[in-house]
């Protein structure tokens, strides 16, 4: 007799629908990640650079070419390029990096904790600021609030952020002196990090804090204020005027008339029931934007020599680093897939009617 | 409006959390003492192996980490004792001799025996890596090395195929290709016969003044001095070099004193420190040429009246005055000055007229071509000033676009028309550039020696090559000198190259930096000099 048979019927048809969706979940998690690596893989191919060029530099000689192009394994016919590059990358091998020589997933172990800190502190900001900002503006439509939350809206759509990165440290750390300057702490903790602080998970603000060591906290949250401030107000602008046409929609709706009628207060009906209906939908908007941060902010990253990941795709793209650009393009997609996953196990807790 | 309170107290609540937390860290800012702070783009480095290594950046690094058996003096430019306290060659002219310092160790405490540099020359001709040609331009092949360069004694033996000028085979020996490396070290890490190829990836094995403690590309690298030996002690204890992309970014460090020294500074920032006393500028040549060449396999770029008229084509001064201030000058020679027997003077200027006449003569009517130019500002710029003067004289240019290796690939193929491109010497000896701008033995499509500067324009260089090669094995200096002015002259008149400019190198330091090397034309910086 097996398990299942000794399931009533619901609880059996309950099981399946999980095993179903799991199974679901899985296959398309293989599909994309297997159509991913597809898609770069081509893309790294037939664009017009000889990858190895940028291996043996401007002065090799034939010889030299034609060495390292087999040590890359480039002499081999494409097919089974792709098929040894997918079987590496089920185990976790993304290949080895051109420039910089070492292991890509060690790369971006490297790379990704720095984006993830910056992005995990901008989106927070642009969601603590951003979403009460769009409320706001939708409870008083065509008042001065709206129009400064538009105004600040548009200025934060349409300054580059390079302008600003350089105007805020200009600002923030070359005349006033607030902030710490490029880099994420100043040489003396960099080198004190290097060696007193014990790598957790590669993001200072959580290593120092587990390891006590708060000079370094203290340095690396002066260094990590203003990029973060910089990306959290682009965030802002676009949470801010998503939640404010969200808030307006849901405060036409019949329920909240029947609320304010039956004389519930008016905080309560736009910050309980309005909002949290508001929710679902600008949980998607939160998950786009962070995931978008998570990518890696190149220029951002460029300008506060903030070593995440934007800044280390983009520079192997330049230098042609296949194995770099095609890792890196991976992690970000994968991260993607992750974000959707989580900000669907939101809305599951949000909404009772998606369980 | 207290409602709205809740959930924005909080955010304000956590901003000035993080704001007050921030403010004491600021206070802090100052370099620490016995460290030298750098910032410096140095994402250029592919190898930290010095079989390997050969780019700009990575030999800053690497001079600081390695000996050669001759070294260059940063104070003079000139060649001195190395790891190797005096040096002869024999009367044949091909066996040179290098007694080894007693006494010295590598950063490991295993000794610097003359087995240990001969093995280290052996071990760069065999893994035969892109600067491998250093060496084997001497003869060395991997399987004759171990015969040719060995130990005895206390001696290196160094034997070569043929007479060459000595100073030329000294000055390529202070290559970081020719650097000492520890043999026990480096084989106790080697893997499946690599003589240590992995493990040198991410490892030094040197006995120069600075050990590497950690590198982590396009991130940081932090040395720490090894203590007293025969260049002494070093004046600071530890370099860190940050890596800091944005030259604006920089400036902003260095004025804040959060870095001691700078070391890729736009014109824009360079300016804009010249009035800061906390500061000062440190100006010097750089090694690179800028030039543009024609693709001789068209041709129309075999007609001598046609190049000559390019000549005569080019705003060398109205550039270098304008968006090249400061940052370039103009430079007609194929040895950079700093280099032995470079020739300074820049007979060509802007002469539309002059070089109307000659297409004219020449009874080619206006025509259309393409240069192809690596997609930085400063490049793309320059095509487009050369563009303009061009057009004066009925040529049209077109420029065509392409990402550094796309744009080599298309060259090395002999794909290109025109081309505008960079060429920084290998080695402080003219041969490093003579070699390449005119040195052609095979000039057919099947020879693809994608490595030469004249193959890559089909160009053959007939009597500027001969020039080159008595230079080269011209044991009188001042002969040596004089073999490659004509060399130069006959190339700048007559070869499909159209040298333009030499670049500078813009660093700025804090005022109580001092003896800052950057190591100018020919040498890399040195930093166990630096104190503060």
């Amino acid at each position: 007799m097996s398990v299942s048979d000794t399931l009533d019927p619901p609880r059996r048809s309950r099981l399946w629908s999980l095993l179903r969706r799991s199974l679901g979940l899985v296959l398309t998690l293989a599909v994309t990640f297997i159509g991913l690596l597809f898609v770069t893989f081509i893309i790294a191919r037939v664009v017009p650079i000889d990858p190895v060029l940028a291996v043996v530099g401007e002065r090799a000689t034939e010889a030299q070419i034609v060495a390292a192009r087999e040590a890359l394994g480039l002499d081999q016919p494409l097919w089974q390029q792709f098929a040894i590059y997918v079987q590496n990358a089920m185990t976790g091998d993304l290949g080895t990096s051109i420039r910089t020589r070492t292991p890509v997933a060690e790369d971006i172990a490297r790379f990704f904790p720095a984006t993830l800190e910056l992005a995990t502190l901008a989106t927070v900001f642009g969601v603590l600021f951003g979403v009460p900002a769009g409320v706001l503006a939708a409870t008083r439509p065509g008042t001065w609030v709206d129009q400064l939350v538009r105004l600040i809206g548009l200025a934060g759509y349409s300054m580059p952020v390079f302008w600003l990165g350089l105007m805020g440290l200009l600002l923030f750390y070359g005349i006033l002196n607030w902030v710490g300057g490029p880099g994420r702490l100043d040489s003396g903790f960099e080198m004190m990090y290097e060696f007193d602080v014990p790598r957790v998970t590669g993001m200072i603000l959580i290593d120092t804090t587990l390891a006590g060591k708060w000079d370094i906290l203290r340095n690396a949250l002066s260094h990590i204020i203003l990029p973060a401030g910089i990306l959290a107000y682009y965030s802002m602008a676009y949470i801010s005027r998503m939640t404010r046409s969200f808030m307006m929609n849901e405060l036409s709706q019949e329920y909240v008339t029947t609320a304010r009628v039956k004389g519930m207060p008016e905080w309560r009906v736009v910050w309980v029931h309005a909002l949290k209906n508001v929710m679902v939908p600008l949980i998607t908007v939160i998950a786009l934007s962070y995931a978008n941060l998570l990518e890696g902010s190149v220029l951002t990253e460029t300008v506060f020599a903030w070593p995440g990941l934007g800044l280390y795709i983009t520079n192997a793209l330049l230098s042609n680093d296949m194995p770099a650009v095609l890792g890196g393009t991976v992690v970000v997609g994968m991260v993607f897939v992750a974000i959707n996953m989580f900000s669907d196990v939101l809305y599951r807790l949000v909404d009772p009617r998606a369980k | 409006m207290s409602f709205v309170s809740p959930i924005r107290r909080k955010g304000l609540a956590l901003t000035a959390a993080l704001m007050l937390g921030a403010a004491p860290g600021v206070l802090a800012a100052a370099t620490p003492a016995d460290t030298l702070v750098i910032a410096q783009k140095f994402d250029d480095i592919v190898s930290i192996d010095p079989a390997e290594a050969f780019e700009f950046s990575g030999s800053d690094m690497l001079n600081n980490i390695y000996d050669t058996l001759i070294e260059i003096d940063p104070a003079t430019g000139h060649l001195t004792p190395g790891l190797a306290e005096s040096w002869s060659v024999d009367a044949d002219g091909l066996t040179y001799r290098f007694k080894i310092r007693s006494g010295e160790t590598f950063h490991s405490g295993n000794p610097v025996t003359a087995e240990a540099a001969a093995w280290s020359i052996q071990r760069a001709v065999k893994l035969n890596k892109t600067p491998a040609f250093i060496l084997t331009q001497f003869g060395f092949t991997p399987e004759n090395v171990a015969e040719k360069v060995r130990a005895e004694g206390d001696t290196v033996i160094l034997v070569t195929d043929k007479p060459f000028a000595p100073t030329f085979v000294y000055n390529c020996l202070t290559a970081n290709i020719a650097s000492a490396v520890d043999k026990d070290l480096v084989l106790a890490n080697e893997k499946d016969g690599d003589l240590g190829y992995e493990w040198m990836k991410s490892n030094s094995a040197g006995s120069g003044a600075y050990k590497l403690v950690s590198y982590k590309p396009s991130e940081a690298y932090l040395l720490e001095a090894r203590g007293p030996y025969w260049r002494g002690e070093a004046g600071l204890k530890r370099v860190f070099v940050r890596f800091v992309p944005e030259p604006a970014a920089q400036r902003l460090l260095v004025e804040k004193g959060d870095v001691d020294l700078a070391r890729n500074l736009s014109t824009v920032d360079y300016e804009g420190i010249a009035s800061n006393q906390d500061l000062k500028a440190i100006d010097d040549l750089a090694g690179y040429i800028f030039y543009v060449s024609a693709n001789q396999k068209k041709e129309i770029f075999q007609n001598p009246k046609v190049l000559e008229a390019i000549r005569y084509l080019i705003d060398y001064e109205g550039m270098a005055n304008s968006f090249l201030k400061g940052e370039f000058i103009p430079h007609q020679a194929f040895l950079p000055r700093g280099y032995l027997g470079a020739l300074e003077e820049t007979p060509y200027s802007l002469n539309v007229e002059k070089a109307k006449s000659l297409l004219a003569e020449a009874g080619v009517g206006p025509f259309t071509t393409t240069i192809s130019v690596r997609n930085s500002q400063d490049r793309v710029e320059m095509a487009t000033a050369l563009q303009a003067t061009f057009a004066q004289a009925g040529i049209t240019l077109e420029i065509k676009q392409g990402t550094g290796a796309e744009v080599l690939g298309d060259y090395r193929a002999r794909n290109h028309d025109l081309t505008l491109q960079s060429w920084g010497p290998d080695y402080p000896d003219p041969h490093t550039n003579a070699a390449t701008f005119a040195y052609n033995p095979d000039n057919s499509d099947e020879a693809k020696l994608g490595g030469l500067l004249a193959w890559r324009n089909a160009y053959e260089p007939g009597e500027v090559q001969k020039l080159a090669e008595a230079a080269v094995v011209e044991l009188d200096e001042a002969k040596r000198i004089e073999l490659y002015h004509q060399a130069q002259r006959l190339h700048r008149d007559t070869s499909p190259f159209f040298p333009m400019f030499q670049s500078m190198k813009r660093s700025a330091a804090r005022a109580n930096v001092q003896n800052f090397y950057s190591g100018g034309t020919v040498d890399s910086a040195a930093y166990w000099l630096v104190t503060k």
